[in-house]
């Protein structure tokens, strides 16, 4: 299957091992990413806290240049995802705002493609389809899945139900590993408020951290750059600052998908954490 | 023709807008018009006196009336005809209040236009009217009541303490409905156990009520005054008449199973009486279940009979009763929180129950003998958390509407478990709380002085953390998140309408609201009523109400049924369909658009001594004027009396003028 790929401009820096292990674990799986020639930033963050028009020009750009490759659009990053496809949703429903903005991009979008988080295109491959190829099974492995609230809000656009969402968890299983129902799957992360408001971050990242621990699991699964840096980057302030003792590494589903698909840990960006996730995937080897 | 038009002002709600005078001098001059006048409330005694000395003084032979909608005073002003000696179906009315004061109040001058040819339409179709006259039908003074709640039981006792004959049909074992799982019962704090269960005695003993239970109806057909009806009596696998309800069989049945009555917190047998004071006191088999109808093992229960009443071969048995009316009381499910709110765990977390649940829990013939207990592990909860409005008013993922009763039973539940856990904290999550009721507000009042904890916001999210569950909301009063932990989380789900509802109300004839609760036909003055006449609703099959409030819908109905008994024949509205016969080609598309089923074809010998040929034939008690046979009828073959072919035209061809 051949589609758009939208990288995300967090692609070459925090969230690398994402792009990295999405391209590979993607490849494995038969899925064909063509990278969107010239793309630009989706709106996300700056973009549509300043302006509704931006952010929707912005990635009204990108659609319209995947709409001329033919193509459905897929991007990694929860946040690519939510805004490309918001403002798909926004310009389909409102024809006035659809020629004002393609006036303003110099880009003619008519609607006609679709855009899919990489969750949601890898979990509709099928068990199957995924079982037949992996190869290395995560056996041993339990993991609790965290979704955030990118992915599964708002309904327009939700790829899984909100408060109970499974995709990640029918591909971990699939995968080998044993998934744990818990309770924080959706909570919110702090997103960015972790970079001017810690009081109130620190301890939103350290429920899910607890949460996760409590259920027994041995690292959390996430799909979003912004979600993995919270909790795998900050996991040591938390420590720091509320006096806890977290280690638990957090992956990239395409990551440890990639693993069970056979790749190299070490192409997959799996060493390339702040938590160290050697004595996880030690059980897994 | 001498034809008395009389306009009305309607105080100013048409006098404000229409110029009444000026409608009047240009009416004054209309052909067959013999006289013309207005006054301020036609609809009032001085109004009424005015059109009947005009009816004497001119002799007038029809009568236009321009007011109001004729659903309002059409009858009043009937009534005025028949005083005076007049057919009273040679009155035809104008709505220029609805139709048009009221809708065009910023264009005075047309509106006045307007009421003027509104008049002369009806002045048109006057000319044409033709006496009409009622017929009288005999009534079948029995009566079916649907539903053995607390609704259906006091209807049924009702009317047979009236005289007359009543069939009851619940499809459940047994008698009782909700009320028979309650505890205890707001306002007053009495057990409901020690009211409905002497009732639902009494209905079993009652010489005129006929009680058939683990039964429905499958077939409504007729008219008021003259249903007939099909019920079929399920299979109980048990003869009754042989039976003593001993009980031995459900002792020794090996096969057990959630308990529906005890709301899937106790367990039952697949031969079983729903609970100890069931009406009738005998079991049933649940052939779902038991083990004798899913593997063809077992026998137990009839090896075991002392008496040799359990028959495997028994069989559903169909069978008619005639009545003349009918009482709808098949009262409301519980909204299913589990496929709605995942944020309350879609049902994952057994410590998370509902109101109904907790009645269970909390009634001492209950799966706990009435002590407050956590499902997972039979502790005692000590913090118990109440959330208001689960599926009501909450139209993103429930019903818009309030349910009425839940505000009231969550201050009960709150109390209940304060009184029996000592030293006990009782959070209650709402929205608002809503106790219009004698003695509601002190009721409600009560349980916060003895320490239930109101905060008005809703919960966002239920999560275990150990043996606990963490409640997280919001209190909008002091603006801030809360989270309180948890043993108990108690649902006040909403009332929804009784599953079966839709099909009932379709073999009924009778119209649901949005909502799917059946459809009085008129909110104030038509509580009981439904849109078939002889059809009445009881209870909360209608909307939901609490217990006294279902018991006084009850005796409503059942004084409605009364009623049309008492008479003993019902005067049929003459404004039905009438068919041509010579004209009829027997093409039968009324029938099809006829939402009553009073079309019927019907046989006549053809002339010439050609063969039999097929017309449609009206059944006058069931037709209900509305003319969609008339509309439909290719040959022109039928007309609805008061509005015939000729009449339409004569109106339409003065409003063309
Ligand atoms: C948790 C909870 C606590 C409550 N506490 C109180 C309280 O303290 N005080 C108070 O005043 N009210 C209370 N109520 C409200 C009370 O339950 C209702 O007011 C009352 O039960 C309504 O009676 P009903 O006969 O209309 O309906 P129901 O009790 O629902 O009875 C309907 C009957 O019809 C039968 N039926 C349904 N469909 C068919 C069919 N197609 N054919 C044949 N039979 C059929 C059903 O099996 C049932 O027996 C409470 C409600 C709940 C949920």
């Amino acid at each position: 299957m051949q589609l758009a790929y939208y990288p995300g401009c967090s692609w070459e820096t925090s969230g690398r091992e994402y792009d990295l292990s999405a391209r590979l674990a993607g490849g494995k799986l038969g899925l064909e990413f063509i990278e969107i020639k010239d793309w630009n930033c989706c709106g996300s963050s700056a973009g549509h806290s300043t302006s509704r028009l931006l952010a929707t020009a912005l990635a009204a750009r990108n659609l319209a240049l995947a709409e001329k490759m033919g193509l459905d659009l897929t991007a990694p990053c929860a946040s690519c995802y939510q805004r490309l496809a918001l403002a798909r949703h926004d310009l389909l429903a409102d024809g006035q705002l659809r020629k004002q903005v393609n006036r303003i991009t110099g880009h003619t979008f008519h609607g006609n493609m679709r855009v899919r988080s990489i969750l949601e295109v890898v979990a509709s491959l099928g068990g199957e389809h995924i079982a037949a190829r992996v190869v290395k099974p995560l056996r041993n492995l339990k993991v609790a899945a965290y979704y955030g609230c990118l992915l599964v809000r708002p309904r327009a656009v939700q790829v899984d139900d909100p408060e109970n969402p499974q995709m990640m968890e029918k591909i971990m299983a699939v995968a080998g590993a044993e998934v744990l129902a818990w309770s924080h799957k959706t909570e919110c992360c702090g997103t960015s408020l972790a970079m001017n408001n810690d009081q109130l971050a620190l301890p939103l990242v350290a429920g899910i951290l607890e949460a996760a621990s409590l259920s027994g699991a041995d690292c959390i699964v996430c799909a979003c750059p912004l979600c993995h840096f919270n909790l795998d980057y900050r996991q040591k302030k938390v420590n720091r600052v509320l006096g806890t003792g977290y280690q638990l590494p957090v992956f990239y589903f395409t990551q440890l998908l990639g693993v069970a698909l056979g790749l190299e840990p070490g192409r997959l960006g799996l060493f390339d954490h702040f938590v160290n996730t050697k004595p996880v995937l030690q059980l897994v080897s | 023709m001498r034809i008395g038009v009389f306009i009305c002002w309607c105080g100013s709600n048409i006098g404000g807008v229409v110029d009444v005078p000026r409608v009047v001098e240009a009416v004054s001059a209309l052909p067959g018009v013999a006289c013309c006048s207005d006054y301020k409330y036609m609809c009032s005694e001085p109004g009424q006196e005015k059109i009947r000395r005009a009816i004497a003084e001119h002799r007038l032979d029809r009568v236009v009336v321009a007011s109001c909608s004729p659903r309002l005073h059409e009858n009043t002003f009937r009534q005025v005809l028949a005083a005076s000696g007049l057919n009273p179906y040679l009155l035809e009315m104008a709505n220029i209040r609805e139709h048009c004061a009221w809708v065009h109040q910023q264009e005075p001058a047309k509106a006045t236009a307007k009421a003027i040819d509104l008049v002369r339409r009806a002045v048109a179709k006057a000319g044409k009217l033709e006496p009409l006259h009622s017929a009288a039908i005999p009534v079948t003074r029995r009566a079916l009541v649907v539903g053995g709640g607390v609704a259906g039981m006091q209807a049924a006792l009702d009317i047979a303490e009236a005289g007359y004959q009543v069939v009851l049909v619940e499809k459940e074992p047994s008698i009782g409905g909700k009320m028979a799982m309650l505890d205890k019962t707001f306002p007053t704090l009495d057990c409901a156990a020690c009211i409905i269960t002497p009732r639902m005695a009494a209905v079993a003993r009652h010489p005129a009520i006929k009680l058939l239970t683990h039964a429905e109806v499958t077939a409504i057909n007729g008219y008021v005054g003259n249903f007939k009806i099909t019920v079929r009596q399920k299979a109980r696998s048990v003869d009754y008449d042989k039976c003593t309800g001993c009980g031995i069989c459900q002792e020794k049945c090996p096969c057990t199973v959630n308990s529906e009555y005890d709301q899937g917190l106790g367990t039952r047998k697949a031969i079983y009486v729903s609970f100890p004071q069931a009406v009738p006191n005998k079991p049933v088999i649940d052939r779902a279940h038991c083990r004798r109808f899913t593997r063809g093992k077992c026998g137990v229960c009839q090896q075991v009979c002392p008496s040799g009443a359990v028959d495997y071969a028994q069989e559903d048995v169909l069978f008619e009763e005639e009545v003349g009316a009918v009482v709808l009381a098949t009262g409301y499910d519980l909204f299913d929180w589990t496929r709605a709110y995942g944020e309350y765990g879609y049902g994952r977390y057994p410590n998370v129950i509902t109101g109904l649940q907790f009645e269970r829990m909390n009634n001492a013939n209950g799966p706990t003998g009435g002590k407050i207990r956590r499902p997972s592990d039979g502790g005692v909860p000590e913090n118990v958390v109440f959330i208001q409005c689960v599926g009501s008013r909450d139209e993103a993922k429930g019903k818009e509407y309030c349910s009425r009763v839940c505000c009231l039973y969550t201050a009960k539940q709150a109390r209940q478990v304060l009184e029996k856990i000592p030293g006990a904290k009782v959070h209650v999550f709402y929205i608002d709380v809503r106790c219009a009721g004698k003695a509601y507000e002190e009721f409600y009042q009560d349980a916060v002085a003895r320490g239930a904890c109101y905060i008005r916001g809703r919960v966002s999210k239920i999560y275990p953390t150990g043996d606990k569950l963490m409640v997280r909301g919001a209190d909008t009063l002091l603006g801030r998140p809360v989270e309180i932990e948890a043993g108990l989380v108690v649902l006040a789900t909403a009332m929804v309408p009784g599953a079966g509802g839709a099909e009932l109300a379709r073999l009924a004839g009778v119209s649901t609201g949005k909502d799917g609760f059946f459809q009085e036909i008129h909110p104030k003055l038509r509580p009981v009523e439904s849109s078939t006449a002889g059809i009445f609703l009881a209870g909360s099959c209608q909307g939901p109400r609490d217990i006294p409030d279902t018991v006084a819908h009850a005796g409503a109905a059942a004084v409605k049924v009364c009623a049309l008994f008492a008479r003993g024949e019902i005067i049929t509205e003459p404004v039905v369909a009438r068919i041509n016969e010579r004209l009829c080609t027997g093409c039968l598309a009324c029938r099809l658009v006829c939402p009553y089923r009073a079309v019927e074809p019907k046989s006549i010998p053809a002339r010439g001594g050609a063969p039999e040929r097929t017309v449609a034939v009206v059944n006058s008690g069931l037709c209900q004027g509305c003319g969609a046979c008339s509309a439909t009828c290719r040959s022109g073959a039928i007309d609805l009396a008061g509005f015939s072919n000729e009449q339409l035209l004569a109106e339409i061809s003065a409003l063309c003028h």
